[in-house]
């Protein structure tokens, strides 16, 4: 690709010979440097943990709904040592709900919003060939795969797969079974990330097409890389931590195991003198920043498909970008929000209730503009717009239930209840996921050179949503009456949670409909490869940067390299002749 | 297909892609380093003794370690220099001293391990061995990740030199960037953990 401008530099030729020669399957298909392929395998293989991941939790929600009732059909191959006729044992059940956490958030949601959607259009968006670096590229993936496999391996290893919880709080993570491996598998996602994250800040800053300056990025570039910050950032104290926690378990260390650590009655042989809350500072220093992993690509991909199905330039674009850098910078300072509950002293948990709620400020700027966005434009409400319109109301009640767990007098009584997992699955699951979905919809037709079906997409929005708040609105009703999250029998045994008990059978029986509701997704989404529907380049009349190149786009994306002259999102400008304005025609 | 900017610098940023890459990958590094010695720190001042490095680890072969690897820095920048010159016979001379130099580092510290292991002293003994044993060896695979690259611009990888010598002299660059943070590490490890 030729760049203007710039003198055409001796190339090596090993270069010249790769220009033309057709790739075998293997390099094309499997071991393929190209940012598209790479993406696709990142979110195919995201898709399925997360069907994974989802799946776990259903099992789980049996014993929740019908504590100690046999499942039926199922529950009897899952083996006697895990469900002896079909009862749930309750180290499967630590298992599963470790698994779900760690599999949702590592798996499937992050290499599908940053290794997917990230690998896949960010390149496109600004005009590039590929990723900076694609060798690099392809070795991200293959940590995360290696990571996957090590992960689900775990389950089939002499002691399991780790049960204490993503979190992995020690001393227990350190005592209990099946841990290593977890820390093993975090190790590969971990390096797969870091490769990724530098990867993806050098591609936006150097390969940004002529013309393509910082403030003419669409809002899902600048998203990609202040996620790509935080995770450069935040994840290296995550893998420190996690080689202690590899030391104390193999090496008999005690970085974080106190002195005097009683285990099952017996004094432990541990030389003591480590700090278990240390392992908490660290694992929350990666984690909190992970939950804006989680939540700024979601929020880029709403933000270009509102204004592209709007027809009207976002609302306050700088002010979006320059909240989206502020967030970044304090998610890096909020973290022990989370630990309100160990006993720190009233100073430090004033700090971190302050930088909280100084935090929740540019995510409600990045809200509030998406909204008034929304204010005349004349909508299209095909599927893509309705996931992002969705993401708006259920990501607005995830933040708010969010503010009184900011505080630290209101914390308490909350903390460690269904509340908390409400809070943040209406996050995750109606908010992220559903911003996923949406981006899956808008950009299959680049992927593909076909579109999804609208009326399977639309039985697919509206079942999901409405069982998304059946599963996850009962939780604040118990999380209210004080049911604690790591129950096993999800109260039973406790008094007080008998009046709310019935809604645990509600989450339950939305959670098995909301799988139902993902049938047409599925079906859908390998249908539409063969049988959807054609798409000419620019199917949505966006106005960015990936829909200049063919659909699917070709090895190099674009036919000539592509010029920027002008900011992102020019729609319904006066007097042009059309209602969008692409950044990259003259 | 070419990524640009592999060789020559975008002209708005003045810089190369391997650049960014690098510094990105050591700001990461730092991160890293930075989480143990903040640990290091944590669980210390929380601990009611703690044992003076000089008591237990041995002051001056870690001083002559320091040196080889210092030393190892200066070769690693004359390696890269003599690049820059189109020298390559120097370059080797050089690149294989900064490779021997690591090396040594490496020799030195087994004896040194050893000899905590033949006192019976394990990262298991104590949490200052634990910290000790946990932060030199994660310096150490820094060492060895360092001499594998170093190796191979050494040999196999200095073919590239004919073709494209200016992408070459780049790479060599950055490996010398690692190089000098693996060295920067120690610089910080030697006081922390010997001396005070």
């Amino acid at each position: 690709m030729s760049q203007p401008g710039a003198v055409a530099a001796p190339k090596p030729h090993v270069a010249h010979g790769e220009h033309h020669e057709e790739l075998g399957f293997l390099r094309k298909y499997v071991f393929s440097t190209d940012h598209k392929v790479i993406g696709i395998q990142y979110a195919i293989t995201a898709l399925l943990f997360l069907l994974c991941g989802f799946s776990l939790m259903m099992l789980m929600r049996w014993q929740l709904a019908y504590p100690g009732a046999a499942l039926p059909l199922l529950g009897s191959l899952l083996g006697e040592a895990r469900m002896p006729g079909g009862t749930m044992l309750p180290d499967f059940y630590n298992e599963l709900g470790a698994m779900h956490g760690t599999i949702m958030v590592f798996l499937g949601v992050v290499p599908l919003a940053v290794g997917g959607f990230g690998n896949f259009v960010v390149p496109l968006q600004i005009g590039a060939p590929d990723m900076a670096f694609p060798r690099l590229n392809m070795a991200s993936y293959w940590f995360l795969f290696l990571g996957g496999v090590t992960m689900l391996a775990s389950f089939f290893l002499p002691g399991g797969a780790a049960q204490s919880g993503w979190t992995s709080y020690v001393p227990l993570a350190i005592l209990a079974p099946g841990q290593t491996w977890w820390l093993v598998g975090m190790v590969f996602l971990i390096t797969s990330s870091l490769l990724g994250a530098i990867n993806f800040i050098t591609t936006i800053i150097q390969l940004r097409a002529k013309g393509l300056t910082f403030m003419r990025f669409p809002f899902f570039v600048w998203a990609q890389l202040v996620t790509a910050f935080l995770l450069l950032l935040a994840f290296p104290p995550l893998e420190a931590a996690a080689v202690m926690q590899l030391m104390d378990r193999l090496a008999g260390t005690s970085f974080f195991l106190p002195t005097g650590l009683v285990v099952s009655g017996q004094v432990s042989g541990a030389a003591g003198g480590g700090n278990p809350l240390l392992w908490q500072h660290l694992f929350w220093f990666l984690a909190h920043p992970e939950v804006y992993v989680l939540i700024l690509p979601g929020m880029g991909i709403v933000a270009e498909i509102i204004a592209n199905n709007t027809r009207k330039p976002l609302w306050g674009y700088r002010s979006m970008v320059y909240a989206l850098c502020f967030l970044g910078f304090m998610s890096f300072i909020v973290w022990a929000h989370h630990m309100f509950m160990t006993g720190m002293g009233t100073t430090m948990a004033a700090f971190f209730q302050t930088t909280t709620m100084i935090i929740s400020i540019p995510s409600v700027v990045i809200l509030t503009a998406l909204i008034i966005s929304l204010w005349g434009g004349s909508m299209r409400f095909n599927t893509p717009m309705l996931f992002a319109l969705g993401f708006l109301p259920m990501f607005g009640i995830g933040g708010l239930t969010g503010l009184p767990l900011a505080f630290n007098i209101a914390d308490i009584p909350l903390h460690d209840t269904y509340y908390v997992i409400g809070h943040f699955h209406y996050v995750v699951a109606p908010g992220t996921i559903f911003a996923l979905f949406a981006g899956i919809y808008y950009w299959y037709p680049k992927a593909t050179g076909r579109k999804m079906n609208e009326t399977l997409g639309k039985i697919h929005f509206f079942g999901s949503l409405i069982c998304m708040n059946v599963v996850f609105m009962p939780m604040f009703i118990v999380g209210l009456a004080g049911v604690s999250r790591r129950l096993f029998d999800g109260g039973a045994s406790y008094n007080f949670a008998a009046p709310v008990l019935h809604w645990n059978v509600v989450s339950s029986w939305g959670a098995w409909t909301l799988a139902v509701f993902q049938i047409p997704f599925i079906f859908n989404f390998f249908w539409s490869i063969w049988k959807g529907e054609k798409t000419e380049a620019n199917p949505w009349q966006a106005t960015t940067i990936e829909w200049a190149a063919p659909s699917p786009p070709p090895h190099g994306n674009f036919v000539s390299a592509p010029e920027a002259h002008r900011g992102p999102y020019e729609y319904s400008v006066p007097g042009a002749a059309k209602d969008f304005t692409p950044q990259f025609e003259a | 297909m070419d990524i640009p900017y592999t060789v020559e610098v975008r002209r708005d940023t003045g810089l190369t892609n391997g650049k960014i890459g690098i510094w990105l990958f050591l700001a990461s590094e730092v991160m890293l380093f930075g989480a143990l010695f903040a640990s290091y720190i944590l669980i210390r001042t929380g601990s009611p003794s703690w044992p003076r490095g000089d008591t237990i680890l041995n002051v001056p072969l870690a001083t002559f370690n320091t040196i080889v690897l210092i030393s190892s820095s200066v070769t690693m920048v004359m390696a890269w220099a003599s690049l820059m010159r189109r020298r390559f016979g120097t370059y080797r001379l050089y690149m294989g001293a900064t490779i021997l130099l690591g090396f040594v580092f490496l020799v030195v510290k087994y004896f040194e391990y050893s000899a905590k292991f033949e006192h019976h002293l394990f990262p298991s003994t104590n949490n200052f061995l634990a910290i000790y044993f946990t932060l030199t060896g994660l310096h150490m695979l820094h060492v060895i990740g360092g001499m594998a690259v170093n190796a191979y611009f050494w040999g196999p990888g200095a073919k590239q030199y004919q073709t494209n010598p200016q992408w070459f002299i780049n790479r060599v660059e950055h490996s010398g960037l690692f190089w000098h943070f693996v060295d920067l590490v120690w610089i910080f490890l030697f006081p922390t953990l010997y001396l005070l």
